[in-house]
């Protein structure tokens, strides 16, 4: 090992003890790209349990027909929440934290390009979350109790005007989003320009690691689908504050204006998410099989192509608008086109492990989970972009349940094989194996009883974003399996906290490279140091360790 | 500390560009999706006058500044102070102009946001540019202020670079304003 780490010398124990006000302050004012990751990823986490009770209380309500455990407004609030939490501040800082994270090191860089944009983009999301969340005290104006947003995650007009919805709470919902959406357009020009300038000697673009390539991929994105969302929800703030009439259709407005804008970020959104899930996966997956990354040029090509075709597939979210034949009939044939470089991937992944040597620790259950819970999510969304298909089932339990395999049968998999997999170069320390599994197979089995039953409600005919249903339609059955999944997951959730907590005081001393590792991140010390390399290891191939690792047979004539 | 690769700079403002490339974009769309859709008057051909004194004064700053830019390179910090407030000027005036425009639009024709789908779309498409044009102008008299005080020295050559560029587009974005909302939309 001490070949892979010039800097052998390490304490064994921290340094001498701080204050922790001092040690606050350092977290607070610090611009280094490891830190803030943590910082982002911490965050993440504290809004995926936030957004997690939501949802709990929302299944606890719908567990049998004409429940009242919550009212109707409240019902409301909780999935506006819930979905606006996920999606801006549970997936949007976890795949940034991560990119924050990862990207410097495995370029060999010693930070972002500019660390100080790095730092404004995580507060000011972080205060965009605030933001948010203080709607339930301020939501109607500060006299009463407040409320928080009720006008679902992608707010659609008219119901957004003032007429519809007086009070400020859709107000903290616009002014929150609109502020976590300039941090993470910060960090996406952030993210280009370090890939692009600040890769180590040897690190040509060839050479990256497959999620580099990705977090390229998905900050261009950003670059390009965040900022019409920032100037639809100006909009929305002219119209419910200085009466202009964008979405205002008593105006001759047009509502359904504002479901292209929402839905031109909205869609590739998804794909921002989705991406550096497929990252991770095509980064721990070989680790774990001791094989190459099977067809890397395809998985790259693949990469970039989704983002770009997931710029045109947005309005399949709008086929019961009546766009009429023509725009269904493209969004239609470009939403199946992107599952092409979406499945190329899939076999990508397959290959990897064909004839590997395959090593179940947890990191690899969790991406064994996601490709067979992937496929199902895939297979759903082609089976949503046929239009006729989508008339019937939209805004049904069905969309629900795709989705929600896509974010949480997918990314949120691959999250916490992330976190399994990278938690001991970030912290020194293994993760419990043991708890690991545990959190594995409650994980998996809760996800799939929640989620495989509710496919069934929605084919019943339930639609999405009711508080209650009578106890004639069939579903009640399906919907107590769904709510029982729940308390399972949640239980997988608190033993993977309770397995950081622990594993962050008791953890096994990782090493530089616990898991025999080839990307540049496990060639520095763990958790690495504030300048990451002492010096910077030459890449002389796409797996640079493997080269040091084996000089007599490096990795380059094969490529 | 300046190991940085000489494209740092570039890419990072051709990164934002981008970015408020796809803002206008948006702003755009509406303004064209809308044309002709207003239920009542005040209509753009009824109250708006081509801008042509600002838009040829927007434009020729787009020279002034990359002379600027090219004298602070070549060392000359007098000659760069002095292109940098001409384009200050020229911007300045451009601003007097909009400020002209709307003054008119509010106080003789009652044009307001809120009065019809023309006003909702004009002002924040043509407030979104000035917005930026303000930006731009702050950043320029900035760089003005610091090359009449000393401070500015041609190794910061490619920071007013950056500058520069900000200001193109921001002169390329109103070609496209001015085609949109005096030609297409008139």
């Amino acid at each position: 090992m001490s070949v892979l780490s010039p800097t052998a010398a390490r304490p064994e124990e921290a340094d001498v003890p701080r204050a922790l006000f001092e040690q606050l302050h350092d977290w607070v004012v610090t611009v280094d790209h490891k830190r803030l990751g943590i910082m982002y990823v911490v965050v993440a986490l504290l809004f995926f349990v936030i957004a997690g009770a939501e949802a709990a209380v929302m299944r606890l309500q719908l567990a049998w027909p004409g429940l009242h455990i919550v009212p109707p407004q409240t019902f409301n609030r909780l999935f506006t929440m819930h979905g606006t939490t996920m999606v801006f501040l549970m997936g949007i800082p976890m795949v940034f934290g991560f990119g924050n994270y990862l990207v410097p090191l495995m370029i060999g860089a010693r930070d972002l390009a500019f660390p100080r944009l790095n730092a404004f983009g995580f507060w000011i999301l972080a205060f965009g979350g605030l933001l948010l969340h203080f709607s339930v005290i301020g939501g109607d104006g500060l006299y009463g109790t407040g409320s928080a947003p009720a006008v679902g995650w992608f707010a659609y007009a008219p119901l957004t005007g003032r007429a519809f919805t007086p009070g400020n709470a859709t107000d903290y919902w616009n002014l929150a989003i609109f502020i976590t959406g300039i941090g993470t357009i910060a960090t996406a020009v952030n993210l280009v320009t370090t890939t692009l300038t600040m890769r180590g000697p040897g690190m040509t673009l060839g050479r990256m690691p497959v999620f580099v390539w990705i977090m390229l991929t998905i900050s261009a994105m950003t670059l390009l689908i965040l900022p019409p969302l920032s100037a639809a929800q100006i909009m929305l703030m002219l119209d419910r504050f200085l009466g202009a009439h964008f979405f205002d259709t008593q105006a001759g407005g047009s509502a359904v204006m504002w479901q292209h804008f929402f839905w031109f970020f909205g869609h590739p959104e998804v794909y921002i998410l989705m991406l550096p899930g497929f990252g991770f996966v095509s980064e721990i997956i070989p680790v774990f099989s001791r094989k190459v990354l099977f067809g890397y040029p395809m998985i790259v090509a693949a990469s970039v192509s989704i983002g770009l075709v997931s710029l045109s597939v947005w309005a399949h979210h709008m086929f019961v608008v009546g766009m009429g034949a023509p725009l269904n009939a493209f969004f239609a044939l470009s939403t199946m086109l992107i599952a092409v470089p979406t499945g190329i991937k899939i076999f990508n992944w397959l290959g990897t492990m064909y004839g590997g040597k395959l090593d179940f620790r947890t990191p690899m259950l969790f991406c064994c989970a996601f490709l067979l819970q992937f496929l199902c999510a895939g297979l759903t969304g082609v089976m949503l972009s046929v239009a006729p298909f989508n008339w019937q089932l939209s805004d049904s339990y069905f969309v629900v349940a795709h989705f929600h395999f896509v974010l949480v049968g997918s990314l949120v998999f691959t999250v916490f094989a992330a976190i399994y997999y990278w938690f001991p170069k970030v912290t020194g320390r293994m993760l419990s194996e043991r708890l690991g599994r545990w959190h594995f197979w409650l994980f998996v089995i809760g996800f799939n009883v929640t989620f495989v039953t509710m496919h069934v409600q929605g084919i019943l005919g339930m639609p999405r974003r009711i508080y209650t249903y009578q106890a004639d339609r069939g579903w009640e059955i399906w919907n107590l399996v769904t709510t029982l999944g729940v308390p399972i997951q949640a239980l997988a959730v608190l033993i993977f906290v309770v397995n950081i907590i622990v594993s962050l005081r008791h953890g096994t001393r990782a090493g530089d490279d616990p898991w025999n590792a080839w990307t540049l991140e496990w060639a520095t010390t763990s958790p690495p140091p504030p300048y990451n390399f002492e010096i910077v290891p030459v890449t002389t191939s796409r797996r640079p360790l493997w080269d040091l690792k084996n000089p007599d047979d490096p990795d380059g004539p094969h490529e | 500390m300046s190991e940085h690769s000489p494209l740092r700079g570039r890419i990072g403002i051709a990164s934002l560009i981008v970015a408020e490339t796809s803002l206008f974009g948006v702003f755009v769309v509406a303004y064209l999706f809308y044309i002709g859709k207003s239920l009542n008057g005040p209509y753009p051909k009824d109250v708006l006058d081509l801008p042509v004194l600002a838009t040829i004064c927007l434009l020729s700053s787009s020279i002034s500044v990359a002379l600027g830019a090219r004298a602070l390179r070549s060392g000359d910090v007098r000659r760069s102070g002095l292109w940098l407030l001409v384009t200050v000027l020229l911007g300045g005036i451009f601003l007097a102009a909009t400020a002209r425009e709307w003054y008119g639009l509010i106080y003789k024709h009652g044009l307001t946001i809120g009065s019809n789908l023309f006003g909702t779309t004009y002002y924040p498409l043509v407030g979104l540019h000035a917005s930026h044009v303000i930006i731009g102008l702050s950043m320029l008299s900035l760089c003005c202020l610091l090359a009449w005080s000393g401070a500015l020295r041609p190794v910061h050559g490619e920071r007013v670079e950056m500058v520069s560029w900000y200001w193109h587009f921001v002169d390329a974005v109103w070609v496209v304003v001015f085609t949109v909302v005096y030609v297409v939309g008139r």
